[in-house]
């Protein structure tokens, strides 16, 4: 009997190969570092171009994961190393104290108690407890303790209220060891750090955001039935500006092309003139790249008297009084711009999240697709990538597993 | 089909709240008192271990068949609540009564016994489930196509020690990629164009023992379903082939340069891609080329999409260009260069060059005069309006899909899969590029979507795993996604069959052919079992084990009815399992409070609703019935396509139904939510509570 196969990320792309793998009929294990499962777009507002919800398809997948008993899955788990060899992987696994267990009904009680709130960030809801779920349709369904925020026995008030004894305060990190046929590293993306695009100002302006905090504050104005607010004040934006390839195709950060942020910016613009009528947004870009049938998302964008798309590379972003500076060259007018927005959103781009040393890069840092035998990444390690084009090369990538060594 | 064996029994937990919306005691005094010999239990938390334990205990005591479980959402603590042997119902008292209504209301209390009832009365009509598989499986797979698509399917999936037939029309394998003169740069090597390697790609096919190669051959024609479709080849042995599953791998073909007159096409000298890669095979390069990207594409008057792959082979042309003629000049004039990804660092090499000019811009016209063609560039970066001269042109047009129609089904439904935009057989979803609809052919490559060749070579491993799990599943008696694992099935009482086609029609997956006369030809592994058949069919002769037209009927008509002067409405709602349920349990774990007077019913798509369900519903006294479903329209969100739109179709012939019965038309309406609509959702709920006070109960209440 072949070994299982281990699934490294939990993300759309580790979920893919998962259920895909295991409807063919397939034994594997599925390994997440965070809480939940969904990586990402668990955390997405919207997807291009149909603008629907990510939860949509996961929740699909969610469920081919809860009836597949070929399925097993590990939230809270990180990877240490991989040992061995094609056929015969033995893998080091940490797991983080898990605080509430499997017990959990997520019947809400130990946050309604929880005094301790975990500070605000853009996309978290505010005044969120220690004790917290992402949101509604969140996988596995149940409650997390981040032990940053929580004062344990100090506290203990959840304690007294879970009637399930799903909660362990003392809960320690573990380390396990899983043995596998074959490998796969679907370990994704992280965003480009903005605050390295020092002429962007990204680090002292509140109101100069990235996409992926767009993306999120966006998400949770739907979740909690919210208008979007300018985190600077409060106020609500009339004029947001999309700074295209922000580090992006540019040899002093990225020298590649992110591939997802020009279909990004403009889902964005769309969705803005869908839920507010009264604000107008302004795309700043070098080329627009919605390739493929992304392109009807560009002539939406074109109609829409909400949208205003201005080929030029954004200078200089910096503080001014009642919003942020832009400093542009508007190559088609020819004629150099100072205009003041009330947002501006970067398109970062997107860089490989590897979690091991020990893997061959490629120069822009991310995953080649070859690696030692039996360990196959998957999607948007190897590349930048959208989420349709991760969706399919990791059940290509999910293939490659079942490969027999016969002859 | 049988009765489902042994007897139900009833459980039901009063945890998270449960026990404090509702008196779970008298709950279970009123349903055990309702229902003769029925067993029932209670536990504070039924999840628990020490609370499945006594499930468990309870199952093998009562000899029980199927069990009631009270409790939770469907969609948490599968695990927990799994019993083999036994089917199990969730009625969802936590999610979707204790936690949206007032704790010890009658109204609360009277809603959770009613959702019991129809969880019961849902049993009491259920079938053992007997797994359909086809008498004769084959695990063999075809695919269609021997381009850089097939050729990856193909080699992929033998490798992965499945047999696979590979079938080309032409005389040679490799399609497109073996009439390209260089391949692009390996990412991070030393930027130097390539020697194409199809040809190390199309021996090892050749080579592979588990690989059958067809050339000169096409599909005659493919009858059957996933397992067992039987194939007939059109070629010189006219070949006959069972295999379990096809990857449709057809490819494209250009866009016909003949409609590019407007851009110089006809003209001494004016080329397309595709016969510039030929040209420089062994022709002269002039002194001068211009390269016109998006020749006809991003066009509404011509391809309005982009195709992905011109930017760079024209990028990779104008190198050739240069490689050729040393002294030429080359002029690109884009809208947007798209060189996605790695392929920036590609754009930035031949930007590099000096003789390479590129310029954004629009074409005004092109015209040749005394052998050398003059093309006026407008709006570029260079001025209002430039003239070019070159003694080349060579139009970057674009990629137009090959039809699915060779695929020659044999089906009731059309030949091919349903091409969609643009004519590309495309799935049309984000999350699930590969699922065409037809269950068993998968589409990969430029047949799907514009793609370039990487692209498409890694397309065809991902359908040929799709291709591989389809077979996997039709030996499990299994459907595939997305209710991945069910055994359930449609049956057919053929006895009360009119033949009025509507199931052969409105089936989204073309699962039913039909015989001369109309009379439907079931193939249930084609099934993806959504039931949109059951919805369709005005005889009712249409059910699954446990769904069928009696069960729902059964589940409406257990519904305790108040009298006309209680004033106590009620509505039936049917519920999309897919994402209005996620959308209600969330409203639920939110604390958005919405009406006890509902009777939730869950739906496997909205499609699947039968007329007779909501005649059974006014008759039974309900005040109305509110359809809750996915959006419809272009960017639908339905996971059985049509469902939604089929639920708006026939809403106007229940319109017409009501009107006839002297009913208002609003004790019907249909709602359309995404998952994430949880306020909305709840809205729509309350809304329509408002809607019906003002028209005032069902005049069939009391008969």
């Amino acid at each position: 009997m072949a070994l299982q196969t281990l699934v490294i990320g939990g993300g759309i792309s580790g979920i893919t190969a998962a259920v895909e793998l295991a409807d063919a009929g397939q034994e594997l294990v599925l390994l997440e570092k965070d809480a939940y499962l969904g990586g990402h777009v668990s955390q997405f507002n919207n997807y291009f171009p149909k603008l629907c919800p990510p939860s949509c398809g996961l929740e699909i997948n969610y469920r081919r994961i809860r009836s597949n008993p070929r399925i097993t899955f590990q939230t809270g788990a990180e990877v240490k190393s991989i040992a061995g060899v094609d056929g015969d992987f033995r893998v080091i696994v940490a797991l983080k104290a898990e605080m509430i267990n499997n017990s959990c009904t997520s019947c809400g009680l130990c946050a309604e108690v929880c005094p301790e709130e975990r500070p605000f960030k853009l996309g978290r809801t505010k005044g969120e407890k220690a004790a917290y779920i992402n949101n509604g349709l969140s996988f596995p369904a149940k409650y997390n303790i981040d032990p940053e925020y929580c004062k344990k026995e100090a506290c203990g008030k959840c304690l007294e209220v879970c009637d399930y004894e799903a909660i362990n305060l003392n809960a320690l990190p573990t380390e396990v060891e899983f043995q596998a046929g074959k490998i796969i590293l679907a370990t994704g993306w992280s965003p480009y750090d903005a605050s390295l695009i020092e002429n962007y100002s990204y680090s002292d302006e509140a109101d100069v955001l990235t996409n992926l905090e767009f993306e999120r504050i966006m998400a949770a104005c739907g979740r909690e039935n919210k208008k979007l607010e300018r985190p600077s004040d409060g106020k609500s934006p009339k004029r947001i500006a999309f700074v295209q390839c922000a580090g992006s195709r540019d040899e002093n950060h990225l020298p590649y092309c992110s591939a997802v942020c020009c279909s990004a910016s403009v889902k964005h613009a769309l969705s803005l003139a869908e839920s507010y009528p009264d604000i107008t947004s302004e795309i700043f870009y070098i080329d627009l790249r919605l390739s493929g049938r992304n392109e009807k998302l560009l002539n939406k964008a074109e109609a829409s008297s909400s949208v205003t798309l201005t080929k030029g590379k954004v200078g200089r972003i910096e503080h001014a009084d009642g919003g942020v500076l832009l400093e542009v060259e508007d190559i088609l007018k020819g004629k150099k711009r100072k205009d003041v927005f009330d947002m501006v959103v970067l398109a970062t781009g997107l860089v490989c999240a590897n979690p091991l040393p020990g893997l061959a890069l490629n120069e822009a840092g991310f995953l080649k697709p070859i690696q030692e035998a039996g360990i196959y990444p998957a999607s948007s390690c190897k590349r930048p990538m959208d989420v349709s084009t991760s969706v399919k090369d990791a059940t290509a990538t999910a293939l490659k597993t079942m490969k027999r060594d016969h002859e | 089909m049988s009765e489902v064996k042994g007897n139900r029994i009833l459980a039901v937990c009063s945890g998270c709240s449960i026990g404090k919306a509702l008196d779970v005691e008298q709950l279970v005094q009123t349903i055990g008192g309702e229902n003769e010999g029925l067993s029932c239990m209670q536990h504070p938390a039924l999840c628990s271990e020490a609370g499945v334990q006594e499930l468990q205990g309870a199952i093998e005591e009562n000899a029980a068949g199927s069990v009631a479980v009270a409790a939770c959402s469907p969609r948490v603590k599968v695990e927990q609540f799994r019993f083999d042997g036994s089917y199990i119902e969730r009625v969802n008292l936590r999610e979707q009564v204790a936690w949206v209504m007032d704790d010890g209301d009658e109204d609360t209390q009277a809603c959770a016994e009613d959702q019991v009832r129809m969880a019961l009365a849902k049993l009491a009509s259920i079938k053992d489930v007997k797994p359909y598989i086809p008498e004769i499986l084959s695990s063999e797979i075809l695919v269609v196509g021997g381009g850089i698509s097939g050729l990856h399917a193909a080699i992929e999936g033998a490798e992965a020690g499945y047999r696979v037939h590979l079938l080309e029309k032409g005389n040679r394998l490799g399609g497109y990629a073996g009439r390209i003169h260089r391949l692009l740069p390996a990412p991070g090597k030393n930027m130097e164009l390539r020697e194409p390697d199809i040809k190390l790609l199309s021996d090892r096919v050749k080579a592979h023992d588990g690989i059958d190669v067809y050339l000169e051959s096409t599909v005659a024609g493919i009858e059957g379903e996933p397992g067992n479709f039987r194939v007939r080849l059109e070629n010189a042995e006219k070949t006959k082939l069972t295999v379990g599953s096809v990857v449709l791998s057809t490819g494209w073909k250009p866009y016909k340069a003949d409609n590019l007159s407007y851009l110089g096409y006809g003209q001494k000298g004016v080329l397309t891609l595709e016969e510039f890669e030929k040209h420089v095979e062994k022709d002269k390069v002039p002194d001068r080329v211009l390269f016109i990207l998006c020749a006809g594409s991003r066009d509404k008057d011509h391809l309005p999409y982009c195709s992905s792959y011109c930017c760079t082979a024209a990028l990779k042309q104008a190198l050739y260009v240069r490689e050729k003629n040393p002294n030429a000049q080359v002029y690109l004039v884009y809208r947007d260069i798209r060189t996605t990804g790695f392929q920036e660092g590609f754009y930035k090499m031949v930007q590099e060059d000096d003789a390479i000019f590129l310029t954004k811009g629009s074409i005004a016209s092109v015209v040749s005069k005394n052998d050398v063609l003059q093309v006026i560039v407008k709006d570029s970066l260079l001025d209002d309006e430039v003239l070019i001269e070159s003694e080349m042109v060579v139009l970057a047009s674009g990629m137009v899909p090959n039809s699915s129609d060779e695929l020659n089904l044999n089906y009731r439904l059309g030949k091919g899969i349903p091409q969609l935009e643009y004519d590309f057989s495309d799935s049309h979803f984000i999350c699930f590029p590969y699922e065409t609809r037809r269950t068993g052919i998968y589409a990969s490559g430029t047949v799907r979507a514009p793609m370039d060749l990487e692209s498409s070579a890694e397309d065809g491993a991902g359908a040929m795993m799709k291709a591989i799990q389809c077979v996997e599943s039709v030996k499990r008696g299994e459907a595939v996604h997305p209710r991945s694992g069910d055994m359930t099935w449609p049956e057919l009482y053929m006895e009360r069959c009119t033949d009025c086609k509507r199931c052969t029609e409105e089936c989204p997956f073309g699962a039913y052919d039909e015989t001369e006369k109309g009379t439907p030809l079931s193939n249930p592994a084609r099934c993806r079992r959504c039931g949109i058949c059951v919805g369709s069919c005005p005889e009712r002769v249409i059910g699954f084990s446990d769904y069928s037209i009696n069960s729902v009927s059964a589940m409406i008509k257990s519904v305790s009815m108040p009298d006309e002067f209680d004033e106590k409405p009620r509505v039936l709602v049917f519920v999309c399992e897919n994402d209005a349920y996620p959308a209600l349990d969330a409203a639920g774990l939110h604390r958005l409070a919405y009406s006890p007077y509902v009777r939730i019913i869950p739906v496997r798509c909205l499609g699947s609703v039968n007329k007779v369900w909501i005649s059974d519903a006014l008759s039974h006294g309900y005040d109305g019935i509110l359809q809750i479903g996915c959006k419809p329209g272009d960017d639908y969100q339905c996971h059985f396509i049509h469902g939604s739109e089929l639920t708006e179709q026939r809403g106007e012939n229940m319109q017409e139904t009501l009107e006839t019965m002297m009913l208002e038309t609003e004790r019907i309406q249909t709602s359309f939510v995404e998952i994430t609509d949880h306020h909305k959702i709840t809205e729509i709920i309350n809304e329509y509570m408002e809607v019906l006070e003002d028209i005032g109960p069902n005049p069939f209440k009391s008969m």
